[in-house]
């Protein structure tokens, strides 16, 4: 009963289990520093365990010693880990940040609740990350969706919409999760087994209806909790009026999550030996994630609220990582991987931007840009350069990102797709230049609703937002880092799913 | 027009499963209180309980809780199952003679093999006669050593097996195959004494239920916070008092105050 034994289950364990004693803890500073340390525990185990996998290769943890298909399995390949260290880096990174934002934000009353649902959602999301079974993917899943509607709601002391917005949410969330629920239980009823290895054995050769139903209701839940394009609904208002921190953290990772266990799906438990993967791919996956880097990049176009534009972008980024996805290819799905991983950087880099404006000017309106660059000058340059890597400017890890698609677009015979990756980029380069427009070349106002603090955002929340930044830069120069292990993770996948389709 | 009707009726657990899934969504969608939306999310997540708890259902089985070191209760089970109708194969059991032990662990072996040639087509008389020698062999006070629990057990699993074949069912193409898996089932069960029904689905679904519960009680606690807020929980109401928020009181033909 070594620790080492124990180490895949920490993640899980260790916030799980110490997040609750926020709430005992009296307001103020002690919820924030103790879910601060939390945080940190939690990442170094996950960094632990990507090292301990990228060693090994494959980790398999039975939960209470219940050997499996009976028991519930944690199962550590690459892709699993690159996730996790990603979800609880970005944990790390946002609970320090948060304290500032939230003292503003939030009533102080509510802040020991706050600091543990937020808590409470990083351990679903690092749970559905590192489980082998799917029921308990859906367990998870729903964990860390119900924080998350709290989490958004207590956006409203600043503004009531982000009732609505947690409404909607909720409800379209849990019909994804029930649909979710609809397709495992179909697939249990073909194979009676619900561990995803034991599923992909017995999955083979059983190309019926009940198997091609439960793949539809899964592609679908999923689809709805990523916001696969025209499923997005939900998302602008929860991303706009949710605290900013919030935002920062959840469109770093919630989405992120759900890409991957798509991805864990199609690849793992489904394999290419099944005509109707190659058919989701070829029509839902490619045209959707088209579709959606275009409308959901024009539609961010037309923003006057600098939030609602970036969750937009963050709508046409998830095409992106679907149309790697769809491309089955070792290439795509390397692709997909570190967009899923650098696509957190830039967007928590932004939005942690957005949240040092909305402390000092009080509001994310485009007009509380004005004139950034003379008021606020270290956060201008931090959305600045993150900005520049969302559009995909050498040196920045958006430029990483593209490079990979679009290799894997021209070596997959997509050669439109990797036109139409280009220019949606443009797209992209429009909407942040006006905002960057706005930040440098107008006069900040003096007075009026959107008058700015002549002072930029405190030390705690400028660390941690250009450590992001900073990441931004490093690994888009260190690409062999992020690149040659979702390459690995993507080969592994690939292997077990077997050859294309 | 028989058969139309047969296939309806043999499945109207999942009919019943359909149409409330269908309410529950149709009253999310269209309802605009945002109670009645929170309502229908319910009923549609009690139609997947139902669906799963279907899953688990193996006709005349009894509750999943091991009751299997009483030999004689057992027994008795096994006669309330007779008279319940799926009992031939337990009648033919009464009739036949008893076995030795190690002779019924070798019909264990054979049965579990048989089950799965039987949907291939197999004889099925040849396989109900060898349930039947079981259920005998279950019957026989001497037999001590064996505790039903084992058979039953036994029985589950050579069901587990027959499961994959079964999955197909919903094509009316293979139906005769599903009947011929059907009738393997239950003789398979007849056979066990107690037959259990899958826990694993009741196990899961109550870990649906409370995340139900949960989604409902936030869902809930939100519709109260956006009354307190708007001083209303109807969607349109919502969207107009939004509208005028932010772009002013241009046309207020929601009649809003």
């Amino acid at each position: 009963m070594s620790l080492i034994a124990q180490l895949p289950v920490l993640p899980v364990i260790i916030p799980l289990v110490l997040a609750p004693i926020t709430l005992l803890l009296p307001k103020g500073r002690a919820p924030h520093l103790w879910a601060t340390a939390v945080s940190w525990l939690t990442f170094a185990s996950c960094a632990w365990l990507l090292m301990e996998v990228s060693e090994v290769g494959l980790i398999s943890y039975y939960l209470g010693d219940w050997a499996p298909p009976l028991g519930i399995e944690y199962r550590i390949d690459l892709a699993n880990a690159l996730v996790l260290l990603l979800v609880s880096a970005l944990a790390a990174v946002v609970f320090p940040f948060a304290y500032e934002s939230v003292k503003a934000e939030i009533d102080e009353r509510q802040s020991p609740y706050f600091y543990g649902a937020l808590l409470i959602c990083m351990t679903g999301l690092l749970g559905v990350t590192i489980t082998g079974d799917a029921f308990n993917v859906f367990v998870f899943l729903e964990i860390s969706s119900l924080s998350t509607y709290a989490l958004i709601a207590m956006g409203a002391r600043r503004d009531r919409r982000a009732l609505t917005a947690s409404f909607n949410y909720l409800v379209m969330g849990t019909i994804g999760a029930t649909f979710f629920v609809i397709g495992i239980g179909l697939l249990y009823q073909a194979t009676g087994t619900l561990n995803m290895a034991d599923l992909h054995d017995k999955l083979i050769g059983q190309d019926n209806r009940m198997v091609q139903a439960g793949f539809a209701f899964i592609l679908v839940g999923v689809g709805l909790k990523l916001a696969m394009f025209p499923m997005h609904l939900w998302l602008p208002n929860a991303y706009a009026y949710a605290p900013s921190a919030v935002t920062a953290f959840i469109a770093a990772t919630a989405t992120k999550v759900a890409v991957y266990v798509l991805i864990r799906f199609f690849f793992s438990v489904f394999n290419f030996d099944f005509p109707f993967i190659g058919a989701a791919f070829t029509y839902v996956l490619l045209p959707l994630g088209l579709a959606g880097m275009f409308i959901a990049s024009l539609a961010a176009v037309f923003q006057d609220d600098v939030k609602r534009m970036l969750a937009y972008s963050s709508v046409a980024q998830i095409g992106y990582m679907l149309l790697g996805l769809s491309f089955a290819t070792v290439e795509g799905l390397t692709a997909s991987l570190v967009h899923v991983f650098n696509h957190a950087l830039m967007k928590g880099a932004l939005f942690m931007a957005v949240a040092c404006v909305v402390l000092r000017a009080g509001s994310h309106s485009i007009h509380a840009f004005a004139g950034l660059s003379k008021r606020m000058p270290v956060t201008t340059w931090a959305f600045l350069i993150s900005g520049l890597s969302l559009i995909g400017v050498p040196l920045t890890v958006g430029f990483v990102s593209k490079w990979y698609l679009l290799e894997a677009a021209f070596a997959a015979g997509h050669w439109y797709a990797g036109f139409l990756i280009v220019a949606s980029s443009l797209i992209a380069l429009l909407y942040i230049g006006r905002v960057a427009e706005v930040m440098l070349l107008r006069e900040p106002a003096t007075e009026g609703p959107y008058a700015i603090q002549e002072k930029d955002a405190p030390l705690s929340m400028l660390i941690p937002m250009w450590v992001l930044v900073a990441a931004n830069i490093y690994f888009g120069v260190r690409t062999d880092l992020t690149g040659g292990l979702a390459e690995r993770a993507a080969a592994a996948l690939m292997t077990v799913a077997g050859g294309t389709p | 027009m028989g058969t139309w009707m047969d296939f309806i009726l043999e499945r109207y657990n999942y009919w019943v499963v359909i149409i409330l899934m269908m309410i529950g969504l149709y009253t999310v969608f269209a309802r605009g209180n945002l109670v009645k939306k929170v309502v229908g999310l319910n009923v549609f997540q009690t139609s997947v309980f139902i669906f799963y708890i279907t899953i688990g259902k193996i006709a005349g089985g009894t509750a999943p809780i091991y009751i299997g070191g009483e030999l004689d209760h057992g027994g008795g089970h096994g006669d309330d199952a007779a008279g319940g109708g799926h009992g031939e194969a337990g009648e033919h059991g009464a009739e036949a003679s008893a076995h030795d032990v190690s002779e019924a662990a070798e019909i264990t072996e054979s049965l579990h093999g048989k089950i799965d040639n039987a949907v291939g087509n197999a004889p099925l008389n040849e396989l109900k006669d060898v349930v039947s020698d079981q259920a005998a062999t279950a019957d026989n006070p001497s037999l001590h050593d064996a505790p039903v629990g084992d058979t039953a057990k036994i029985g589950n699993d050579a069901l587990l097996d027959v499961k994959p074949e079964v999955a197909p069912s919903f094509d009316v193409a293979t139906d005769h195959g599903e009947e011929a898996a059907h009738q393997v089932g239950e003789a398979a069960h007849a056979v066990t004494e107690i037959v259990y029904t899958n826990p694993l689905p009741h196990v899961l679904i109550l870990t649906a239920i409370v995340v139900g519960v949960a989604t409902t009680a936030v869902g809930l606690a939100l519709a109260v916070r956006i009354r307190e807020a708007y001083g209303t929980i109807e969607e349109d109401e919502l969207e107009a008092i939004d509208d005028i928020a932010e772009f002013g009181a241009k046309d207020t033909a929601g009649g809003m105050t």
